[in-house]
């Protein structure tokens, strides 16, 4: 029951975004106008770029995908959709993992399409890309934990878009330099590190602490 | 066993009260008119009974059960005041969809059996964002008659509707009260309301002042109601 | 009653204060190695273990509020993360005066620095969001939610820096690997400690009655809009 809200959620969330396109475009755009700016801050044919171009990359994804974020809860906005979501038989928790299922596939389509470009431009290709794309699903389902049930915390407040990123990215830090020194290791082609028990645990404590918190969150 | 039954409810907002010790039983079968003025608290407490919002104490049971518990939501029905669609689905994926939410085995079947009596059948695949403003609100009611609730909460349902609308959503409020339903609508369009309701509560700054049978003295002069029970 | 253990605390913390001034500067000597500057030290760490205590009691007592539903446990959360606040920036302030005389930089991105850095945007957060929201219940519950998580989130961030930071060897310039203090040197510090948290109780009964002002202010335009 509880599986089936989920995925009626996600594949609602999915089905809608599909139709409009109105995240994807914007957070594809804005990705590849980042990785640009990027090159005209940094030398992209320099060798250093191997130490940080990881830390573009994640930048690139954690900027995309606060727009992707911020839309989650503010298209249940539109006609008071999200009453009746909160008002219907599925529970806080369903709509909730429902919604960050449909965010994490969103920001990790965008990751996907941005992969390349920053390849391209920054002429870095890593050896091994199993690795990278652990990384990138766990450090992702972070972001997108973190994203999600703040993205229903600040749905009705006045200045959604400036409280959102104020809130969001401050917590996204540990998740980051942990995302960014494994991509860092991938890119050279060494072995991960550590940093990959670290994200599994931040994960884990996360999704557990958004799930006691929301309900908490949506109903007054 | 009452379809609903508000224990001492209260409901603050800060330290002010929205609701004050309400107490209120209802029949299964019977259709309530929830009357008061802007602000009195009636749409506090239909979001309450709805599970959008929790009492600060007290309690609600519908046909026995706690409003937050999932069974019991199923059994409810919500028209609030916006009409709760994706612009961005059509009619039908629209109505299957709150149709799984509710756990209805044949979502797609019956939400082509709602578009029927909607009218809306012709339009099934259109989207809800290219809808004239009638035509959502038909699709809004069929949405909250879906799942055949026991226990239907109607807010202000009369205000901004068409006249078609209110045709279908009168023709499909007689039906639920044939199935001995039962109705809880809001409203301070006295009217209408009274001429449906078979019972009536009056809020007045968050507290009931008066609850009981529609009288026909209420039908034939509607300030009677709040003349006698109300402060001015 | 208020009004007179906050006059009697004032009183008490100010005495102690002066007293602890006089012997800062008139009885201890400069550092061998820093000079004067290293008195900084007597403000700087006292302040930062007060905003250090106080963001973790926030947090407990936000616990204590999605408990007990009792808005008197989110206004003391509320006053306690604030004035906690005030002291995190005033330890990130004297670090990075102390910085400038030592290490010739204004910040470094020293662990201990960009954790509690990190710390300070996580409860800024907080407070922002207390101002974005009108309704003082879920003004609550929000922020609340926010203080558990944020502080959760500030440890593990601490932890992380720390692990990776000492993943690339690099100087880790802090005070405390400088060797034990004298003990003459050290009493003030905690002296100090006590002074400061004096007046960290006093800024927080005083904005405790702020919070009720402000709940009564509320109560009563609600009253008024309310027909």
């Amino acid at each position: 029951m509880f599986l089936r809200q989920v995925w009626t959620v996600a594949a609602k969330d999915l089905h809608s975004e599909l139709r409009t396109k109105e995240a994807w475009n914007a957070s594809i755009a804005f990705s590849v106008v980042i990785l640009l700016l990027f090159a005209f801050a940094f030398d992209p044919s320099s060798e250093q770029i191997r130490e940080f171009g990881s830390g573009l990359l994640w930048m690139t994804y954690a900027f995309a995908g606060a727009l992707v974020l911020n839309r989650s809860f503010a298209r249940e906005l539109q006609n008071d959709c999200l009453d009746a979501l909160i008002a219907s038989p599925v529970s806080s928790a369903a709509l909730f993992v429902g919604k960050a299922l449909a965010n994490f596939t969103m920001l990790f389509a965008v990751e996907l399409f941005s992969l390349p470009v920053f390849g391209l431009f920054y002429n870095t290709w890593p050896p091994r890309f199993a690795p990278l794309f652990l990384v990138m699903v766990l450090g992702t389902w972070a972001l997108t934990i973190i994203g999600t049930l703040f993205s229903a915390l600040t749905v009705n407040l006045r200045l959604r878009e400036l409280m959102l990123p104020t809130l969001v990215y401050p917590m996204m830090i540990p998740v980051l330099i942990a995302a960014m020194t494994i991509t860092t290791n991938v890119l050279a082609g060494n072995p991960m590190g550590f940093g990959m028990r670290f994200l599994v645990a931040f994960d884990i404590i996360f999704t557990l602490l958004a799930v006691v918190f929301v309900d908490t969150v949506l109903v007054g | 066993m009452n379809a609903l039954e508000i224990a001492d409810v209260w409901k603050y907002y800060g330290d002010f009260p929205a609701l004050r010790e309400v107490r209120l039983n209802i029949a299964p079968g019977s259709t309530l008119a929830l009357l008061g003025r802007n602000g009195a608290g009636k749409t506090t407490l239909l979001r309450i009974i709805a599970g959008l919002s929790r009492p600060s104490r007290g309690s609600i049971k519908i046909h026995g059960s706690e409003a937050r518990e999932q069974a019991t939501r199923r059994r409810i029905g919500v028209l609030g005041h916006g009409i709760a669609l994706y612009d961005e689905l059509s009619a039908i994926e629209n109505l299957t969809l709150f149709g799984r939410l509710y756990g209805l085995p044949d979502a797609r079947q019956r939400a082509d059996e709602m578009l029927e009596r909607v009218g809306l059948a012709r339009v099934r695949d259109g989207l809800a964002r290219e809808f004239s403003r009638g035509m959502r609100q038909r699709l809004a009611v069929a949405r909250a008659f879906l799942h055949d609730p026991e226990v239907l909460l109607l807010d202000e349902p009369f205000t901004a509707l068409d006249d078609r609308a209110i045709a279908v959503l009168q023709s499909m409020i007689q039906g639920m009260r044939d199935r001995g339903r039962t109705i809880i609508m809001s409203t301070h369009q006295l009217r209408e309301a009274l001429e449906l309701a078979s019972h009536v509560a009056l809020l007045q700054r968050g507290q009931i002042v008066h609850a009981g049978e529609r009288t026909q003295q209420m039908l034939d002069d509607t300030g009677w109601l709040y003349r006698t029970y109300g402060e001015n | 009653m208020r009004e007179k253990i906050i006059i009697g605390l004032a009183i008490f913390a100010a005495g102690l204060l002066a007293w602890n001034m006089n012997t800062i500067f008139t009885q201890l000597p400069d550092e061998l190695n820093q000079g004067a500057i290293y008195r900084i030290i007597y403000f700087h760490v006292p302040a930062n273990i007060l905003g250090m205590s106080g963001f973790g009691l926030g947090m407990l007592l936000s616990i204590g509020y999605l408990v007990t539903k009792d808005l008197r446990y989110d206004a003391l959360a509320a006053s306690v993360t604030e004035v906690s606040l005030v002291f995190a920036s005033i330890g990130l302030a004297t670090g990075s005066i102390w910085a400038r005389i030592i290490w010739g930089v204004w910040w470094a991105w020293d662990y201990r620095l960009t954790s509690w850095l990190v710390c300070w945007l996580i409860f800024g957060g907080y407070l922002m969001l207390r101002r974005a929201v009108d309704e003082p219940i879920q003004r609550a519950r929000f922020a609340a939610v926010v203080s558990v998580l944020g502080t959760v989130n500030a440890y593990i961030s601490y932890k992380s820096i720390e692990w990776w930071n000492t993943q690339h060897p690099q100087p880790v310039l802090s005070i405390r690997n400088g060797g034990g203090m004298a003990p003459g040197m050290e009493a003030p510090i905690w002296w100090n400690l006590l002074a400061l948290a004096c007046f960290s109780a006093i800024l927080v009964m005083v904005r405790m009655r702020q919070e009720a002002f402000a709940r009564e202010i509320d109560t009563l335009r609600r009253m008024a809009h309310a027909q």
